[in-house]
């Protein structure tokens, strides 16, 4: 089991966030984190990594930090890059939890196949704040990526994505899992969520409403209670479409 | 990125051999080295071990810990504003000075000015962390900070509003403005220990604030405990910024300019430019202490003023670029 989390409570002044999550992911699974905004999600994946405190379980909280490190890596909804460092030398922030401070062989190959998975070779040079919002959020992607984690955590990644990079990413991480990897990722896109997650989960009033395959999580009923909407589905030869309705 | 070490590691060099060969006392360069290394009898020994040499050491010293610090205070609030008096240590510094001075304490022994100067520095510390707490974030450390500096502000013009002494006053605010004229190897001895322990802190730093590049939240998840990197800084910063105010007073300016002149030298990476703005604000420190004897040199030009008069341009340089420019 990659990640576990059982019996997550928090609390923050006064007002109950989460109440009695219990989550898991194992090796080869794509989790889409699905929800309304507020509902707690990037709190989720704080409280997994022990970065907010907490009552209940997390297998990552209770690791050591650098092993943490090791076993996942984080890329937070801010996308901040303070600095005018070229798009390497960020994705090389990832190697940080590694020995070798970056130049190691192991490091360089990382580096390399970050770069690569996420389509950044012509970018490599550039100052990455002078970049779009777009490439800069790719080339965030690839520093998680660089971190070379069994576990990665993902809040909302395929935001300010343009389609192709949307599907791009989100054809990456289920590469990922198919490869063994395990992905965690919020996500707002419900028919992306349903075509390329192995799995999801619906957070809202503050528990999980529903776990399962997506065919038995985004029903008429569960949509409504959590996002208060109808919606639409075609069953088109690419998979299912969802179109989204005001109720 | 390697290149630029060299020619600021040679640069430093040569202005370090150049401050110790300029000077009013008329002998020339080989026989000052001759005396410095060898010794010997006469003036020229005790001009060169005595006088030249602290001098020289304490411009190295100092202008590599403000550089330093100014990078390692930059790189944690992720600011390029940001400059190492931001924590209020080199006004509580100042201010113990100030009252040695006013007291007559400063009279009765050579060393009883730094001494009262790094009290400050420590009370302004031990109030800094108090403020700032174990959870505070770097928002809570700049109030902190700049509350603490108006304290220490208001003190030191309330010594002099009050001094019934013109003669303390105009020392002091010729204090104020810092300078290494006349300081000794006891200055140098009492300095330079404490600076080295803030460094080798600051040194160790330099993955975390590489990390801190992705925001606070990424960094953690890295491993990096903002909590530990603000604690280790803090002190670091402290232990170079306190025992420099002490012996030299207050030098503005090089803190703020040598990282932000150098950082796209270093491809904008928080931890080459540690070491490019040590290297950088002791070129940068030694050169100004040597134009301060060359003005004019009948008039004891104060090194900070001129520092306040370099800096302060390439300040508004810099705020005209981030009006300008967004994205620097």
């Amino acid at each position: 089991m990659l990640l576990s989390l059982k019996n997550i409570h928090v609390t923050r002044r006064n007002r109950v966030i989460l109440d009695q999550v219990s989550l898991s992911l194992k090796e080869g699974e794509f989790i889409g984190l699905i929800g309304p905004n507020g509902a707690g999600k990037s709190t989720l994946m704080e409280v997994a990594l022990g970065l907010l405190s907490f009552t209940g379980q997390s297998n990552l909280a209770q690791m050591g930090a650098a092993e943490r490190a090791r076993t996942a890596a984080y890329l937070p909804q801010a996308r901040e890059i303070a600095w005018p460092v070229s798009v390497e030398d960020l994705v090389a922030l990832g190697r940080i939890p590694w020995p070798g401070s970056g130049r190691s062989q192991n490091d360089a190959e990382a580096i390399d196949i970050a770069i690569n998975r996420l389509g950044l070779q012509n970018f490599r040079k550039r100052t990455a704040l002078r970049l779009s919002g777009g490439e800069q959020n790719r080339a965030l992607i690839a520093r998680a990526l660089a971190q070379d984690t069994p576990l990665l955590l993902a809040d909302e990644p395929a935001a300010g994505l343009d389609p192709a990079q949307q599907l791009a990413c989100m054809g990456l991480f289920r590469d990922l899992a198919r490869e063994g990897r395990g992905v965690l990722a919020s996500v707002h896109d419900l028919g992306l969520a349903a075509r390329y997650c192995t799995r999801l989960v619906l957070l809202a009033e503050k528990h999980v409403l529903a776990d399962g395959v997506p065919e038995d999580v985004l029903t008429d009923a569960m949509l409504h209670r959590a996002f208060g909407i109808r919606v639409r589905r075609v069953q088109t030869p690419d998979g299912l479409a969802i179109l989204p309705l005001p109720a | 990125m390697k290149p630029l070490f060299v020619i600021l590691g040679v640069l430093m060099l040569l202005l370090f051999s150049a401050s110790l060969l300029i000077g009013p006392a008329g002998f020339g360069g080989w026989q000052g080295a001759h005396a410095l290394i060898l010794g010997g009898d006469g003036p020229v020994p005790i001009v060169m071990r005595e006088i030249r040499l602290p001098r020289a050491l304490l411009g190295l010293a100092i202008g590599a810990g403000l550089g330093l610090t100014g990078a390692a205070m930059q790189g944690y609030l992720r600011n390029p504003l940001a400059e190492p008096g931001l924590i209020g240590v080199s006004g509580t510094a100042a201010l113990g000075a100030v009252i040695a001075i006013q007291t007559g304490l400063s009279a009765t022994a050579a060393l009883a000015l730094p001494f009262a100067a790094l009290l400050g520095a420590a009370i302004g510390v031990g109030l800094l962390m108090l403020l700032a707490g174990p959870r505070g974030g770097s928002v809570t450390l700049i109030l902190a900070g700049v509350a603490i500096s108006a304290l220490a502000g208001a003190g030191t013009a309330l010594v002099l509003n009050l001094s019934p002494n013109p003669y303390a006053a105009n020392e002091i605010v010729f204090w104020l403005m810092g300078s290494l004229a006349d300081r000794s190897m006891q200055h140098v001895a009492l300095a330079l220990p404490l600076m080295l322990l803030g460094a080798v802190l600051i040194w160790f730093s330099g993955r975390a604030l590489n990390a801190l590049t992705l925001g606070e939240a990424a960094a953690s998840a890295m491993g990096v405990s903002a909590a530990a990197l603000r604690w280790r800084l803090i002190a670091g910063v402290a232990l170079i910024i306190g025992p420099a105010t002490a012996v030299a007073g207050a030098i503005g300016f090089v803190g703020l300019v040598v990282p932000h002149i150098l950082r796209p030298f270093v491809g904008a990476r928080p931890s080459a430019l540690l070491t490019a703005s040590a290297l950088g604000g002791a070129v940068l420190l030694l050169a100004a202490d040597i134009a301060v004897r060359l003005v004019i040199p009948e008039r004891d030009l104060k090194l900070g003023v001129l520092t306040a008069i370099v800096g302060a341009p390439l300040f508004l340089h810099l705020i005209w670029k981030t009006r300008s420019g967004g994205h620097g």
